[in-house]
């Protein structure tokens, strides 16, 4: 989060978005919100649905928070961060019992989670107490797209090894014997770190390329 | 941000950089009113937007689970067990759910508000086929599981006073361990004609329901736990055991028996006049 802030550049935009997308992946490359991360990937649906309630706490409390940064005393910041994350939260959890008791239960107590999880406190301190609403948005929608991709990314491969379907799905007919330890929270580990691992790599080869693309043009500003 | 330890209230009248300068109390007491008005207003707005459609969900879900318990029915009606308003703990009655409503309709046009007294302590489903016929009761219990409150729906047969059938509501146990409930053939046939007798004075079971050790099931009102789903398979026992010790007593009452039998039939003959 430290690189972030030192990143921070309010004329590049398409940075701030791209940001969470992948170079600051809050999962594969920050590694915050490991909670729900492991707990509710069980399965595809599950993924998606959970990220889309962090997206919209997240959007919506970024939001909020950095419309009313100026006049939050910072003595009593956190407890209105809080505050107004667990407001969104409890939306959602609203709106989802309305959509689906299923995915409700399926959630669980992970919904109610998202007001401790660290991805929103942390944006809501380090982005958008800081930044006007537009770019505090920007970078929220940023983050929510990477959170989700990765948690979509973490509940299919559980999915089609633990249960051998996606989306509910079957993929590999009758004779297929489900890998059940991967619905397990073992599996969650297993897969999570996989995942690190090939984002780890991606990230070193990038940073190689990048070293020898300035050894290369040194004087000139590096390209996309 | 560096924070000094110059939070004394000297300092609040001249903030122009409140992220240098401490706010003073007012200051801060405004801000978070302010936020939590609007949060106020956030929650309460999307609650009453969610609260019709939460609620039918809930209905279908436990529509759902009776259907399941009881395959044949094709019809449901919700019943109330009634504390009479003399406090004594015999005299429970059984009312159904439209009955009661109409009975309220009533009352608040008459204005009687005295009658808010009567309390209602459990419910339950009377479950009819399409000629009426009566098939049998449903009921809900609950329990602590491994993952959290287990909730699960029970069909009752007053006429062997045994439980035939069980589904869940609601449950969050592991995936491939405690969800054998639904699955393991061996635990379900502990539902085909689980004994809830009550003794001779009717005010208690006979014999508690409770969940044994797997393959140590000998009697008809025992349980059999599945291996390595011991702490499921007990919370299933504790949920069927609370369920007929509430309800049983007041059902199982000869009078109330004959409501359910009746009930349906004064229902069509309103139906039938409507139509």
């Amino acid at each position: 989060m430290e690189n972030l802030q030192e990143q921070k550049s309010k004329s590049q935009q398409l940075e701030e978005l791209l940001e969470g997308i992948w170079k600051q992946n809050p999962i594969f490359v920050m590694a915050l919100g490991m909670c729900p991360t492991l707990a509710v990937t069980v399965s595809a649906i599950n993924s998606l649905a959970m990220g889309l309630a962090t997206t919209f706490v997240l959007i919506s409390s970024c939001l909020l928070i950095s419309i009313f940064r100026n006049i939050i005393p910072k003595e009593v910041r956190i407890a209105v961060y809080i505050l107004i994350i667990a407001t969104f939260v409890t939306t959602v959890d609203y709106a989802i019992q309305a959509i689906s008791l299923t995915l409700y239960d399926a959630l669980g107590a992970f919904i109610q989670l998202i007001v401790v999880n660290c991805i929103i406190l942390g944006r809501a301190e380090a982005h958008a107490s800081k930044n006007t609403p537009y770019i505090a948005v920007l970078n929220a929608v940023g983050m929510s797209i990477g959170f989700t991709f990765a948690l979509f990314c973490i509940g299919a491969v559980r999915e089609i090894l633990g249960a051998g379907s996606l989306f509910g799905i079957s993929l590999f007919g009758e004779n297929f014997q489900p890998w059940v330890v991967m619905l397990l929270p073992p599996g969650g580990f297993i897969v999570l770190g996989c995942w690190l691992l090939f984002f780890s790599y991606l990230a070193k080869r990038r940073m190689q390329k990048l070293q020898e693309l300035e050894k290369a043009k040194s004087k000139s500003k590096f390209k996309k | 941000m560096t924070q000094q330890n110059q939070n004394s209230l000297s300092d609040s009248q001249t903030m122009e950089i409140p992220e240098q300068k401490s706010a003073s109390p007012t200051t801060m007491i405004k801000a978070l009113g302010l936020v939590s008005t609007i949060c106020g207003i956030i929650i309460v707005s999307a609650y009453q937007m969610t609260l019709s459609s939460v609620e039918e969900n809930k209905r279908i879900a436990t529509e759902r689970s009776i259907y399941k318990v009881i395959p044949n029915a094709k019809k449901i009606e919700e019943f109330l067990v009634e504390t009479s308003p003399n406090k004594q703990s015999q005299d429970k009655t059984i009312i159904s759910k439209t009955q009661f409503d109409l009975q309220n309709q009533n009352q608040n046009q008459q204005n009687q508000n005295q009658q808010n007294s009567t309390s209602f302590d459990e419910k339950f489903f009377a479950a009819y086929d399409e000629n009426n016929k009566f098939l049998g009761v449903a009921m809900e219990g609950s329990a602590r599981g491994y993952g959290d409150v287990v909730r699960l729906m029970f069909a009752f047969e007053p006429s062997c006073e045994c439980f035939t059938a069980m589904s869940v509501v609601a449950m969050r146990e592991t995936p491939g361990i405690g969800d054998k409930i639904t699955k393991d053939k061996a635990f379900l046939e502990n539902f085909k004609a689980l004994s809830a007798k009550l003794n001779e004075q009717k005010n208690a079971l006979q014999n508690e329901i409770r969940t044994v050790k797997n393959g140590q099931k000998q009697n008809a009102w025992e349980i059999d736990a599945i291996a390595g789903a011991t702490i499921t398979s007990r919370a299933v026992g504790v949920a069927v055991n609370e369920a007929a010790k509430n309800i049983l007593p007041t059902l199982m009452q000869s009078q109330n028996l004959e409501k359910l039998q009746k009930l349906q039939t004064s229902n069509d003959n309103e139906k039938q006049n409507k139509e």
